[in-house]
């Protein structure tokens, strides 16, 4: 029998080597007196906080996790503690949520934010292979944040990827380094291929527009 | 002939803005129900027989009857999280036709008495949600939401509100404590949305296409809305086709035509040369079916009876070309990354499932692993919150049922390739 493997810290599982420290009193509301916030980012919570009924403003979280990756190009513990000020919360119920969605980003990444879907029906269609391809030719540039992504909804133009919020697809792997040179130089990425000027597939909806008009 | 409902002018320039979609007839239906008392309204969606579009096909009408009657606060939401994979129909309403939904969305807040309303839409469509927030603020402007909808005295605010990337949201309670600030986690049912959902008040939760329907039963009247389709299954009905096929996109249909005839006819079959090896007929989380079953016709009924479910419309083709095992990995890879890990037989089932699949596919497994695969989906099954762990079990259980034998071959094929690199690295 072999022995099991351990991390540095004795366990098995990663990441448990931050053993709370019970000495400490529990994490508060950040005091607004000793936490400065950012003008700009304090009105656009406030206005995310007022569209929710009266004592249910703590709703707002996730846009506010929003404002603060917008401002600081991820979520930053400062800015976590900023946006807990806000919405009079502690800064773990905030980073409860962060940690729970793929888009909030808890660590320093690049601001251009690229995603490759990498499920079913874009792996059917060669998914994986630009997802490779476009890592190889952008590498370790650190203004890019690429990942591979589960399914983006948008099957009908597999392979594809999302840049900065901007639909793009069928990708081929010849326009791999355009794309990569796009994203780079921060053009807009594949101008023929946006999903949003795509007609539609099908064929009932060509022919019925030119009667109805 | 199919009638166009859903996707009428979906391509005429501009539709997205109010003033087009006002020129096509839009905001008449809504006209039409304000004069109407809510209770006929909600007997028009009864007799429509309109059942929900997200995947699980509830009638909406019943769904709309369940809001209790009285003063208390009560909502809209609309589920906008479209995650499915293989689903991309709402993204194209939404982008092309937003004010179809809003309309919709008013037409059902007026039904059951609501005055606040809700669109949460995936992070992810940021494009859409951009569109959305357009043609809300134009509504508004035009007075259709505000207090005084239409001039009719009854009082709706809308707001779209985006998510940030988490299969679970589409799951209605997961999506209502997304919306209220918190981890998606879904919630113990009952009690259901119709009685405590939203902010614990009474909340009707239903899908982009099912809301976007609205204004055209009210246009058409039920009966001639529910004419349309077949038994069980009326009116028209969005399908997403991807994968292995020629054309891929959405397309606008009557329930009950036959399989092949979408697959073939409308997409293209498969590539030149290639066969449909199976197919997902409802989304990733519907039990597959094979070239067998493509004479069965697509409604909720014919496609129940064949083994698998209607789901959210979303047909994925993967053609003869395909390993079934890497169609496999990838599903349950895509459930054990979504799964939120409230309810252990999904959390544990999902996570173990991908990693004995990962064994299938490296060459560790032995056959005996896809009797132990195929247990750990029946205990998953009918034992958590919320669907999600079934909805990676179903599948799963399905492609081991019909493809054992291709399984099997993978494995001893793996395990004897992993041998010889292994007398290769110590020779």
């Amino acid at each position: 029998m072999s022995d099991v493997q351990r991390f540095e810290h004795g366990s098995r599982v990663p990441g448990w080597d931050d053993a709370a420290d019970l000495t400490k009193d529990p994490a508060v509301i950040p005091d607004p007196q000793t936490t400065p916030v950012p003008a700009e980012l304090r009105t656009q919570i406030e206005a995310e906080m007022a569209r929710y009924p009266a004592g249910r403003e703590r709703a707002a979280t996730i846009p506010a996790l929003w404002a603060v990756q917008r401002h600081y190009g991820w979520c930053t513990p400062e800015g976590i503690v900023q946006a807990a000020c806000v919405l009079e919360m502690t800064p773990a119920e905030l980073i409860a949520v962060a940690t729970f969605y793929d888009m909030f980003e808890t660590r320093p990444v690049g601001r251009n934010t690229v995603y490759v879907c990498t499920n079913i029906s874009c792996s059917l269609c060669g998914a994986d292979e630009l997802l490779a391809a476009l890592r190889d030719e952008i590498g370790e540039d650190p203004d890019v944040n690429l990942r591979g992504f589960e399914c983006l909804g948008a099957c009908d133009i597999a392979p594809m990827a999302s840049v900065n919020g901007a639909y793009i697809g069928p990708i081929s792997l010849d326009e791999v380094p355009e794309l990569a040179r796009q994203i780079r130089e921060g053009a807009e990425p594949l101008p023929a291929k946006r999903l949003v000027l795509r007609p539609s597939a099908d064929p009932k909806v060509s022919a019925s527009t030119p009667e109805d008009a | 002939m199919t009638d166009i409902l859903l996707f009428r002018d979906i391509d005429e320039p501009g539709l997205a803005t109010i003033d087009v979609y006002e020129r096509r007839g839009g905001y008449q239906a809504l006209r039409t129900a304000l004069k109407t008392d809510p209770a006929e309204l909600i007997e028009t969606l009864k007799g429509s027989g309109l059942r929900g579009r997200g995947g699980a096909g509830f009638p909406m009408g019943l769904k709309a009857s369940f809001i209790p009657q009285g003063d208390m606060q009560k909502y809209v939401v609309v589920n906008a999280d479209e995650s499915e994979p293989g689903t991309f129909k709402d993204r194209e309403l939404m982008q092309k036709n937003p004010h179809q939904l809003i309309e919709g969305v008013i037409i059902a807040a007026y039904a059951v008495g609501a005055t606040k309303s809700f669109i949460y839409i995936r992070g992810e469509y940021e494009e859409q949600a951009d569109i959305l927030d357009a043609a809300v603020q134009e509504a508004y402007a035009k007075g259709y939401l505000g207090e005084n909808v239409a001039g009719s005295g009854v009082e709706l605010s809308l707001h779209v509100q985006r998510g940030a990337g988490a299969y679970i949201c589409g799951e209605e309670t997961g999506l209502l404590d997304s919306l209220e600030g918190r981890r998606g986690n879904p919630r113990l049912k009952p009690p259901f949305p119709a009685n405590a959902g939203l902010f614990q008040g009474p909340t009707l939760i239903n899908n982009v296409e099912t809301l976007s329907a609205l204004p055209h039963i009210v246009e058409l009247g039920a009966e001639t809305y529910s004419a349309i389709g077949v038994a069980n299954s009326s009116g028209t009905k969005l399908i997403s086709i991807s994968g292995n096929v020629q054309r891929p996109g959405n397309y606008e249909i009557e329930l009950g035509m036959s399989s092949r005839d979408i697959i073939y006819g409308l997409a293209g079959g498969p590539p030149e040369g290639r066969e449909v090896k199976f197919w997902f007929p409802g989304g990733s989380s519907s039990p597959v079916l094979t070239a067998d079953d493509l004479d069965v016709g697509y409604d909720f009924d014919s496609i129940a009876k064949a083994g698998s479910m209607l789901g959210s419309g979303a047909i994925i083709v993967v053609d003869d070309s395909q390993s079934v095992v890497d169609v496999c990995l990838k599903l349950a890879h895509f459930y054990a990354h979504e799964s939120c890990g409230k309810c252990t037989p999904c959390r544990e089932g999902t996570n173990w499932t991908e990693k004995m699949l990962g064994r299938v596919k490296d060459g560790t497994a032995t056959p005996m692993d896809l009797d132990i695969m195929a247990s750990v989906q029946q205990r998953i099954i009918g034992n958590c919150l919320c669907v999600l762990g079934d909805a990676m079990a179903m599948p799963v259980s399905s492609m081991i049922a019909k493809f054992r034998g291709e399984f099997e071959a993978h494995i001893e094929a793996a395990r004897a390739a992993a041998d010889r690199a292994a007398v290769g690295v110590a020779g």
